[in-house]
């Protein structure tokens, strides 16, 4: 049964949200996610990526022939995630210093790979924009809520677009968990929320 | 010589690709369920990323530098890759028909497997010379085959353990991945 346009794109948020849901691109969600600036803004680099190459192969899925398709796939992404690396250096560079080489390796994300091949090369343009979106909003939210309690436990501050900016958070008596940064505390994290995500919708 | 033995240690060990610098999770994850596939993922690993390494720093260093088209890096590498593991498949179907048999399905995998572009990147990034770039890659590799066969060593031991329901699965597997990685945390300060 079609699914109606505004259930392709709320299905990212929660039914299908990666990385949850579908256990893809798991490591810019461990690498990234030590605060919650970077884990926002791969979120977006993401979310850009996917919405242009889901529109692209979805607008020439009549001409990529079906044998060489990954590899178109791969090209066109390839050419978005340049896009964003080239704006990330001119406009955002701390964070582009920050994210380094997981910005080129969007390339490889299977998000959005499998966006391509699984979505955008059977539907139309709008319906491949909107599921685009609803999946890298949902990327990126994943990515927020595990940076937020990464940085919240790791270092009892937390920075929002350095504009909003809580220090200390439990006290200045808090020993701030180094663990949380680190790359153990990403995976244990990481685990552990898709536990409570399970407990939380059945599936 | 002794740097390169350092270099080598440090990327195996302390700089581990998997639990140290998040790349390649996908895989780890994926084949991580038998020894059998884990063994043959990491063999597939080792054998492409030496290439890889190997080619990507001549596409840069003879191609990108001198025409200064330093901002196809991503575009080109990727298609060296993709190009690289098709190639490798093809060439050992013909000659080496056993060993095609054992790695089979995992090449096609390695070409959107990010330890691969990961580590041709770093290479770039750290300006090693060709020598360098091909030690580290074998090394990168090596830590790669480690660990993933060290935690499907576990994840076999977990399959017989009794987990609560919502743990199952890959949630206790990231837990467990979460555990390997303290262990290579303390390698930290080795080098």
């Amino acid at each position: 049964m079609p699914r109606s346009l505004t259930q392709e794109f709320t299905k990212g948020l929660w039914d299908e949200i990666p990385p949850f849901r579908l256990v893809l691109g798991l490591c810019p969600v461990l690498a990234v996610t030590k605060t919650l600036e970077n884990g926002i803004g791969m979120g977006v680099a993401t979310t850009f990526v996917l919405v242009f190459s889901n529109i692209l192969v979805s607008s020439l899925r009549k001409v990529i022939p079906s044998k060489v398709r990954i590899a178109c796939f791969i090209l066109v992404i390839a050419t978005f995630v340049i896009v964003v690396e080239l704006l990330s250096q001119a406009f955002t560079y701390e964070l582009y210093l920050k994210l380094g080489i997981f910005i080129p390796l969007i390339v490889v994300n299977c998000i959005v790979l499998g966006r391509s091949e699984a979505f955008a090369y059977k539907f139309g343009v709008f319906r491949s924009l909107l599921d685009g979106l609803g999946i890298g909003i949902g990327f990126t939210l994943a990515l927020a809520a595990l940076g937020t309690l990464r940085e919240v436990i790791g270092s009892g501050n937390l920075t929002i677009w350095g504009a909003l900016k809580f220090t200390d958070l439990f006290g200045p008596a808090f020993q701030p968990f180094q663990f949380m940064i680190e790359a153990p505390g990403a995976f244990v994290c990481l685990g552990l929320m898709l536990c409570g995500m399970n407990l939380l919708g059945k599936k | 010589m002794g740097d390169l033995i350092v270099l080598a240690i440090s990327c195996i060990l302390v700089n581990n690709i998997l639990l140290a610098q998040y790349l390649g999770n996908c895989p780890f994850l994926g084949t991580s369920k038998k020894m059998e596939t884990a063994v043959g993922m990491a063999m597939a690993v080792v054998f492409v990323l030496v290439l890889a390494g190997a080619i990507t720093w001549v596409t840069q260093t003879y191609f990108l530098n001198p025409l200064k088209l330093g901002y196809l890096q991503t575009i080109a590498f990727i298609v060296v890759i993709a190009s690289l593991v098709q190639f490798v498949e093809m060439f050992l179907k013909k000659s080496i028909p056993a060993l095609y048999r054992g790695l089979g399905i995992f090449l096609p995998l390695i070409t959107t497997n990010c330890a691969v572009l990961g580590v041709c990147l770093i290479n770039i990034k750290e300006e090693y010379t060709f020598l360098e770039t091909i030690v580290t890659s074998f090394a990168y590799a090596v830590g790669f085959g480690l660990a993933l066969i060290l935690f499907a060593g576990v994840r076999e031991r977990i399959l017989l353990a009794r987990v609560p329901k919502p743990l199952q699965d890959t949630s206790i597997g990231l837990v467990t991945a979460g555990m390997l990685s303290l262990a290579f945390f303390a390698f930290k300060g080795m080098v």
